[in-house]
């Protein structure tokens, strides 16, 4: 029985269709990572700035995406909006907007972080020696920093990748919705979905862990050196 | 804002907010315990249970809690394997952050020097002695903060539970939307629990590193 499970997976265009849902969320992720990153070393540069407004600003801004869970930020983007804006927003767009201003901060946090880890002496030294401003930025701390932050950067990313699960619970038909509709079109073969539902836990597994495991490795590398 | 709305309401979020508060810190307590289990397994390189316990890490931090949630809850049934709601949430929050809690626990133990151990062997403590009043105290200081972090990360995730049909504040707020129609309310006081509930929890946290930071082993002198 429960081989017939499995074989549903692979009737038809089953496992293309599943596949076709992971790519909408990896769209979503993969849209994510690149706004996040762009505004997150800008959001980055702001955290540290002179000004207490810009940095208040940021405070707020981190503090929001760090108590309220992502759940609630979708709901608030895709049934809020609507209401309070008259915007209808499409979940695709909801979800990338509030993931991209959870990324931002969080990515900010990690620049900044990465940033003032560097001792103090080495933009001194650099200075001592007689590099200008712009030497020292391009040779002595931005080297050094991207060597703390893309670890870090790529971690964030897969937990990017494992949030976007969540747009299925603003009607997105990712792979999740999708695995549904396969069961429920084989609803007479109740394994089904015992095989469906552990497929998706793999395909995540298999996108993620390569990921993890090269975070994990340049980490060793670069903290050694 | 209709405050009439909210005010009839307030019990209804009450009772979703103790759900995933309970469930939460259900999943936070095991959590704990596997994650120091786990991380022990690896630190003392206890044969056959340290690779259990590195794969198990991997896929547990490499993968959704909304999958796993879905997979236990309506895969497994399909299979024999019938768990309640509630059972699911704490198995998964705790599949979940054992392996989190493991990594902050781990981080912890490979700041204590290694000459501590070394000492505490060649005193005659018993491992589990050497772990008791030498390793874990130290460990703990330096893990508070992921530790800290790690909690609320998992209350958090408890937003999740709302799949299993438990009436977390998640879903309290879902059924209240579509019901009555009153969105912003609904929302606005969604936002509201969840700030009550975490801001405690960030306090603690805050106050705990303060007061370990006062504490200090010697090599925190520098920071």
């Amino acid at each position: 029985m429960q081989d017939l499970g499995i074989s549903i997976l692979f009737k038809g265009v089953n496992f293309q269709r599943l596949l076709l849902g992971l790519w909408v969320t990896l769209r979503i992720a993969l849209i994510t990572i690149g706004i996040s990153t762009a505004l997150g070393l800008l959001f980055g540069l702001l955290m540290m700035s002179r000004s207490r407004a810009a940095r208040g600003f940021c405070r707020v801004w981190l503090e929001i995406v760090r108590f309220m869970p992502q759940l609630v930020l979708l709901y608030l983007v895709y049934f809020g909006f609507a209401r309070l804006f008259g915007w209808n927003l499409e979940g695709e767009t909801s979800a990338i907007l509030v993931f991209s201003f959870w990324g931002t901060a969080e990515m900010g946090d990690l620049f900044r972080g990465a940033l003032t880890s560097i001792p103090r002496h080495q933009r001194e030294s650099a200075a001592a020696l007689g590099l200008t401003k712009a030497q020292i930025n391009r040779y002595i701390l931005l080297p050094q920093t991207a060597r703390r932050l893309l670890p870090q950067a790529i971690n964030l990313s897969t937990r990017i990748i494992k949030t976007t699960a969540l747009v299925k619970m603003i009607n997105v038909t990712e792979v999740l919705k999708v695995g549904q509709q396969i069961i429920g079109q084989f609803y007479r073969e109740p394994s089904v979905a015992f095989w469906v539902y552990a497929t998706v836990f793999l395909m995540y597994f298999l996108i993620c862990w390569p990921i993890s495991l090269l975070a994990g490795r340049l980490e060793t590398r670069w903290s050694a050196g | 804002m209709d405050w009439g709305f909210i005010g009839s309401h307030v019990m209804d979020f009450v009772a979703g907010a103790w759900v995933t508060l309970r469930f939460g810190l259900y999943g936070v307590g095991c959590s704990l315990v596997l994650g120091l289990l786990c991380c022990l397994a690896r630190y003392f390189r206890v044969p056959v249970l340290r690779s259990v316990a590195h794969g198990y890490i991997e896929l547990a931090r490499n993968t959704p809690l909304l999958v796993q949630l879905f997979f236990l809850y309506a895969g497994l049934p399909r299979v024999g394997v019938r768990l309640s709601a509630e059972a699911c949430a704490v198995i998964g929050l705790t599949f979940l952050g054992g392996a989190y809690m493991s990594e902050a626990f781990r981080s912890g133990l490979e700041s204590v020097e290694k000459s501590q151990r070394e000492a505490g062997e060649c005193l005659g403590l018993t491992r589990a002695q050497n772990i008791r009043y030498v390793l874990l105290p130290q460990a703990l200081a330096t893990a508070a903060p992921a530790l800290f972090a790690n909690v609320i990360f998992l209350i958090k995730e408890t937003s999740m539970f709302s799949v299993l049909a438990m009436m977390d504040l998640m879903n309290v707020a879902d059924t209240l939307r579509t019901s009555g129609g009153r969105t912003v309310e609904v929302l606005f006081m969604l936002v509201v629990a969840y700030l009550a509930l975490l801001l405690p929890v960030s306090l603690a946290a805050t106050f705990t590193e303060r007061r370990l930071r006062y504490a200090g082993f010697g090599n925190q002198h520098s920071v």
